[in-house]
């Protein structure tokens, strides 16, 4: 069975794959901007003491981590066009929900990261007189990003992965341009396996640099 | 911006029972995969704790291999791949003979994936248990298999329950997935509801409010699940 | 009973027991003492296997504990160990920690372990405890358990590895004294401590270590009254002055 591996159909469509690739990366990158913008807002806001705030932050982040993301594309794939009164490309549709999806993650993974700074750092901070802000700028959040970082890169990885879910409303990623090739030419294993491999070694790479990283800047 | 509002629809035949089948797959597909994440990935976290470096290095593989290819990756090499590679008989009955074939495939999917998250928090959970509980237990002779068995499984099952409710609930929204390789479960069927009848809102906002009901469930009962496994006198059991 | 000769470990580059040799006869008590990272606890660790070695022999009723055919299991049933933070199971009763190692190693039935136990517990002054938890406890009523735990496998000698380091002071002596019966009733016992009051009331030896190596090893009357090696004298001055 391996002797009739026909490697040249992934060798030919490896621009194709590349197109796909790009659309994968681009979207992974922004969603992680806007993820990472959203996150820290969500973040502060359920750390606020005015409780409306902190509840209603603590409620977005609960509504998105009970629902299953391709739930969340089909929503928005479905509301964006229809909130505004247009046709829009499934990338604009897909980029909200990933975003939202995603910040909510972020928020959690924030949140965790500045109340994992202890009490009594942030006491030290007051004993020297430094005001709240000044307190969460030089004591608090660097001390925070620190334990964040490779938590934060760790779910960029996951987002990566979780962009291949744009397959259920047809956006050519990396993914779906192999699987068109594969059905095309009838050569799922080629195709399929190259994919499972690149994302392995592209994944594993970053995993292991974040662990590299991990150990070089622990306290 | 024009919308004709019919939340009756989702009370007729035969969206309703597109609905009610759909969670039913839903459920059928979570609890199957969990069996099998659960009990793999308890041995393979087990493997990743013990001294022999052979079996702790396959245990850290299988982690690695299942953690860095896309969930929706891993789904198409089991359903499409994964019966070329069996011996001709047992590839058509995969194929075709087994029945319910995408049920089967999926649930041997999101489990053998879930299986190796569950063994990571199997291992952070024995790790976390202090070295003098193993050599306490060494001490008073107990063989390796009777430390794990009285001491360090009892002791870590009961601190991970909620990162293993966590994972639970991960293999309930992944299943999801399912729905790529055809199976109907809820997701899939209110897709469906919305292109047959364009009641988008409708359809959607049931599936949204069935998965946090469910979600909702499943923490509530896992909250005094852990209430009752509470250890007295012990408020963290991480090491000293 | 114990016998160890030559015994060396390291930890990668870093030796941790540099040629070691002492041996303790059926019924003496011996204590280990010195600076923190001596190597006192690891001596200790080595006898039962807990700790590996790399290099010399130790045997324990003329069974080689280095040796790969070893059964430890069945050896370490013949040694009782205390650890310094007690590391009582904390998932079941105090009873039933004494029992563990009665019904899964001695192959005991319950009825049996749970006699044992009821008589050990009332021995150390514990016995309407039998059904809490160890986190209910007192440290240094914990620490009674576990002293029990071990006793529960009648063992031919026990090893204790500062049992009183991580006690407040007020309960020191509860625990010591049950020590003290101990080595009074003929127990083969080596108690790695820092307390001088233990080792001049029952100790018949005295084994002083600094750096991986055992610098003293004397009878208690020579250790505490004649003048030893300087790192020795040093030690003692420093810890008798409390």
């Amino acid at each position: 069975m391996f002797s009739d591996f026909d490697y040249q159909v992934v060798i030919d469509s490896i621009p194709f794959l590349w197109e796909g690739m790009q659309l994968t990366f681009l979207l992974t990158f922004l969603a992680i901007v806007g993820g990472l913008f959203l996150g820290v807002l969500l973040a502060l806001a359920r750390l606020s003491h005015i409780k409306v705030v902190s509840f209603l932050a603590g409620s977005y982040v609960n509504f998105f981590r009970s629902m299953p993301l391709i739930l969340v594309i089909f929503w928005f794939y479905f509301l964006v066009p229809f909130i505004l009164g247009r046709p829009v490309g499934g990338f604009y549709s897909v980029l909200v929900a990933f975003t939202l999806f995603e910040g909510a993650y972020y928020c959690e993974i924030m949140r965790a990261g500045i109340q994992s700074v202890k009490m009594g750092q942030l006491q030290a901070g007051q004993a020297i007189g430094l005001t709240y802000i000044q307190n969460m700028r030089y004591v608090v959040l660097p001390q925070a990003f620190r334990n964040m970082i490779p938590i934060l890169l760790t779910q960029a990885v996951i987002l990566f992965q979780d962009t291949s879910l744009v397959y259920v409303v047809g956006l050519h990623d990396f993914l779906v341009n192999a699987e068109i090739v594969a059905t095309r030419e009838n050569r799922l294993i080629e195709m399929f396996s190259t994919v499972a491999v690149v994302y392995f070694i592209l994944c594993l790479t970053f995993s292991l640099s974040i662990r590299k990283l991990q150990r070089r800047f622990s306290v | 911006m024009n919308y004709n509002w019919n939340w009756a629809i989702l009370v007729t035949d035969p969206y309703f029972g597109w609905i009610i089948s759909g969670l039913g797959w839903t459920l059928a597909v979570a609890i199957c995969a969990w069996v099998i994440a659960f009990s793999l990935g308890s041995v393979i976290g087990i493997m990743r704790t013990v001294d022999n470096p052979v079996i702790s290095t396959i245990g850290a593989s299988y982690v690695e291999v299942f953690r860095n290819i896309p969930l929706l990756v891993q789904m198409f090499l089991w359903y499409f791949i994964f019966p070329e590679l069996l011996p001709e008989e047992a590839g058509t009955w995969v194929k075709r003979g087994m029945p319910l074939p995408e049920f089967w495939t999926a649930v041997v999917c999101l489990g053998t994936y879930t299986a190796s998250r569950v063994a990571e928090q199997v291992r952070a959970g024995i790790n976390a248990i202090g070295i003098g509980q193993r050599q306490a237990a060494m001490a008073i002779g107990l063989t390796p298999r009777q430390v794990y068995r009285y001491v360090l499984l009892p002791v870590s099952y009961r601190t991970i329950i909620p990162p293993m409710t966590s994972e639970f609930l991960g293999i309930f929204k992944n299943s999801s997935l399912a729905l790529t390789i055809g199976v109907l479960e809820l997701t899939a069927q209110t897709r469906q509801i919305e292109e047959y009848t364009f009641q988008g809102f409708e359809a959607f906002t049931t599936a949204t409010i069935l998965y946090i009901v469910v979600t909702f469930m499943v923490m509530t009962v896992m909250r005094s699940v852990e209430k009752k496994m509470h250890i007295p006198g012990v408020i963290s059991l991480g090491a000293k | 009973m114990i016998e160890m000769k030559n015994v060396s470990k390291w930890y990668g580059s870093f030796c941790v027991l540099n040629d070691c040799t002492t041996s303790v006869a059926k019924g003496e008590v011996v204590v280990v003492c010195g600076p923190s990272g001596s190597g006192k606890s690891t001596l200790i660790k080595c006898i039962n296997g807990l700790e590996p070695f790399q290099e010399g022999t130790i045997t324990f009723d003329e069974t080689s504990v280095g040796e790969s055919k070893t059964n430890l299991s069945k050896l370490r049933s013949h040694i009782g160990m205390v650890f310094q933070n007690f590391e009582l199971f904390p998932h079941i009763s105090v009873i039933k920690n004494i029992m563990l190692g009665q019904e899964k190693v001695l192959g005991r039935n319950t009825e049996e372990a749970e006699k044992r136990g009821m008589e050990l517990l009332h021995r150390v002054g514990l016995s309407e405890h039998a059904h809490k938890y160890p986190g209910q406890l007192s440290g240094g009523q914990q620490q009674r358990v576990a002293i029990a735990r071990g006793l529960a496998m009648d063992p031919d000698a026990m090893l204790f590895d500062e049992p009183t380091s991580a006690l407040d002071p007020e309960m020191i002596n509860e625990v010591l004294d049950v020590m003290v019966e101990l080595a009074k009733e003929g127990m083969t016992m080596m108690v790695v401590t820092h307390e001088m009051g233990f080792a001049k009331n029952v100790a018949d030896r005295v084994i002083f270590m600094d750096e991986g190596r055992i610098e003293e090893d004397c009878t208690k009357d020579a250790f505490f009254n004649e003048t030893r090696g300087e790192r020795a004298q040093s030690f003692l001055s420093k810890i008798l002055h409390h």
